[in-house]
């Protein structure tokens, strides 16, 4: 298996606060990681850095053989780099339908070198509702969504973009124990599609059942990584957890 | 209905007003509906930043006055028709949007808003200072009585409604056209959310500046004839506060996220100035657009096609179902 992603020694400084320090990550093509840590480990932040909305100041981020340092998000996310936020954050204007569409007027037609028909891209929509059980949605406002509506909705858009990375940034906080299932089911289907997935997760069921892999950080720096199993009965991981 | 059919249909309606407006053979009647004419233009450039992209824009003056001394410059320099003088304003306009863009677009919210503000002050002093054009003293620009086209005699105030005429309609269809594209759709994102934008691939900062370089244009467009038309320009009229407050006024009245909203607002509301001009007194025009405005963030902050919405349609929550024409490049 050859790496997808590959991060190199990041660094993320905000004023004196270290938030982020050499930071090495490597995740393989079809690869399932789970990453989990503490709050403020700088799990979200990371994140923020292989996505292009923050840019890390030490360090190389890879992806697909090739360097993204210095690409904007919206550049990331054309090569292929896919992601949901933490908290839900649609287009609050425009219908569900809608919210799906616009990676694909911006993102699958600029890769794919023709431009989606409006026939088309209607369609897809439509069938990415459908994935995620929204199909009966589609003409509703995110507003009148409830919150498992709107995360499936995230991830939809996410997914929308046709990624081959996709990052899941707590997709799954305040639900409840089924729908949490529902979830990882979803995310396990899609990565059999191919789709290399990073699953950030304070739930520890879902990881555990998710992940072929998992990385924990700790106060910003990587302090585990391997498999799910003996990752959890790592004494330094069970002190960032529990304290001594 | 497509653009090119939109632009004619829209075209035959603006030539009947045109037509009837003549038959009552009243000059007052071209002046006041130039400048309703020249609201539409104003509003309907403020809606593409900041009805569609949602970025406040204080500095409508900036871009009209910029538009008008455009005029006044080539007028000493190389007198032209008027419609290469709007194309020339346009330009000129259009390249100072661009520029405010790229040096403030990093800006969000209130500081992006200060910063039009500032933009338009720091114009405003170097055009007192520009001695060329007038400086404080304002420029002269004598009006032709009339214009001759093919032996046919037509009254200047009249040649210059006609031009403002089809430059509404054609900045009705610039709108309208990007609303329905994929750019209407980037807007739109970037209004709600820019940062799951960018996640999208939208690229945000482009679409930005397309936004500015168009609002700027339209603006520059509807100032350049303005010389023309009052004859004495001084550097307070064509800053004046009114184009900067009408300028989002209207949008907002009439409703921000369709171009039917600035259409709506600039009619109502600049038909009402002038009513108010004649009947009462030009200065109570701020007043009553204060208020409406007031009136209008209370009980309907998404202006009457809002209400429109809610009333006719049942929809408590303005969620527009967007139309898309064509996914062009």
């Amino acid at each position: 298996m050859s790496a997808l992603l590959n991060v190199a020694g990041v660094g993320k400084q905000f004023g004196g606060f270290i938030a982020l320090e050499g930071i090495d990550l490597t995740v393989a093509q079809g690869e399932r990681v789970g990453l989990i840590g503490p709050n403020g480990s700088g799990k979200s932040t990371l994140v923020n850095c292989i996505c292009g909305t923050l840019h890390n100041e030490k360090g190389t981020v890879h992806f697909n053989g090739q360097t993204v340092d210095g690409l904007a998000a919206h550049e990331r996310t054309h090569r292929g780099i896919a992601r949901s936020f933490q908290l839900p954050r649609p287009f609050v204007t425009m219908s569900v339908a809608d919210n799906l569409r616009v990676p694909l007027l911006y993102t699958v037609h600029t890769r794919s070198g023709r431009h989606l028909t409006v026939e088309e891209a209607d369609a897809r929509c439509h069938e990415l509702a459908d994935l995620v059980g929204l199909g009966d949605k589609c003409n509703k406002s995110p507003k009148d969504l409830t919150q498992i509506e709107m995360r499936k909705l995230e991830l939809a858009r996410a997914m929308a973009t046709d990624p081959k990375l996709l990052i899941a940034d707590e997709s799954m906080a305040g639900l409840s124990d089924s729908e949490v299932g529902e979830i990882v089911n979803m995310l396990i289907k899609l990565n059999e599609s191919g789709i290399t997935i990073i699953m950030i997760e304070h739930i520890m069921r879902a990881v555990m059942s998710f992940s072929q892999r998992l990385v924990v950080l700790d106060s910003g720096k990587k302090i585990a990584d391997g498999k799910p199993d003996e990752v959890i009965r790592n004494p330094e991981v069970e002190r960032a957890y529990l304290g001594q | 209905m497509r653009s090119p059919a939109f632009f004619l249909v829209s075209f035959a309606v603006g030539l009947v007003v045109f037509v009837l407006a003549r038959m009552l053979d009243n000059d007052y009647l071209f002046f006041a509906g130039y400048t309703v004419l020249q609201y539409i233009v104003l509003a309907t450039g403020w809606n593409i930043l900041g009805g569609y992209t949602g970025y406040v824009n204080f500095g409508s003056a900036a871009f009209f006055a910029l538009g008008a001394y455009s005029t006044v410059v080539l007028h000493k320099a190389f007198p032209m028709p008027i419609p290469v003088l709007m194309l020339v304003g346009g330009i000129v306009s259009g390249l100072v949007g661009f520029g405010m863009g790229y040096l403030t677009l990093r800006l969000r919210g209130a500081f992006f808003s200060i910063a039009t503000l500032a933009l338009a002050v720091v114009l405003q002093t170097l055009i007192v200072n520009w001695d060329f054009v007038g400086g404080s003293r304002g420029a002269y620009i004598i009006r032709p009585h009339h214009l001759e086209i093919f032996d046919y005699e037509i009254g200047y105030i009249q040649y210059l409604f006609f031009t403002m005429m089809v430059l509404a309609v054609l900045s009705l269809t610039v709108a309208r056209m990007v609303e329905r594209s994929r750019l209407g759709y980037g807007f739109a994102t970037i209004r709600d959310d820019e940062v799951a934008a960018e996640a999208c691939g939208v690229p945000t900062l482009k679409l930005k500046l397309i936004a500015t370089t168009l609002c700027g244009a339209l603006m520059g467009m509807a100032g350049a004839p303005f010389p023309y038309y009052i004859g004495y320009l001084q550097p307070s009229s064509a800053f004046g506060l009114e184009y900067a407050v009408n300028a989002i006024a209207m949008p907002m009245i009439g409703g921000a996220t369709s171009w039917v909203g600035p259409l709506i607002g600039a009619v109502l509301l600049g038909t009402l100035q002038q009513v108010a001009t004649v009947t009462i007194s030009s200065a109570v025009n701020l007043l009553i657009v204060g208020l409406l405005l007031t009136g209008f963030v209370i009980i309907a902050p998404n202006g009457i096609l809002g209400l429109f919405h809610k009333y006719f349609r049942g929809k408590t929550d303005f969620v527009g179902r967007r139309r898309i024409d064509r996914i062009g490049p």
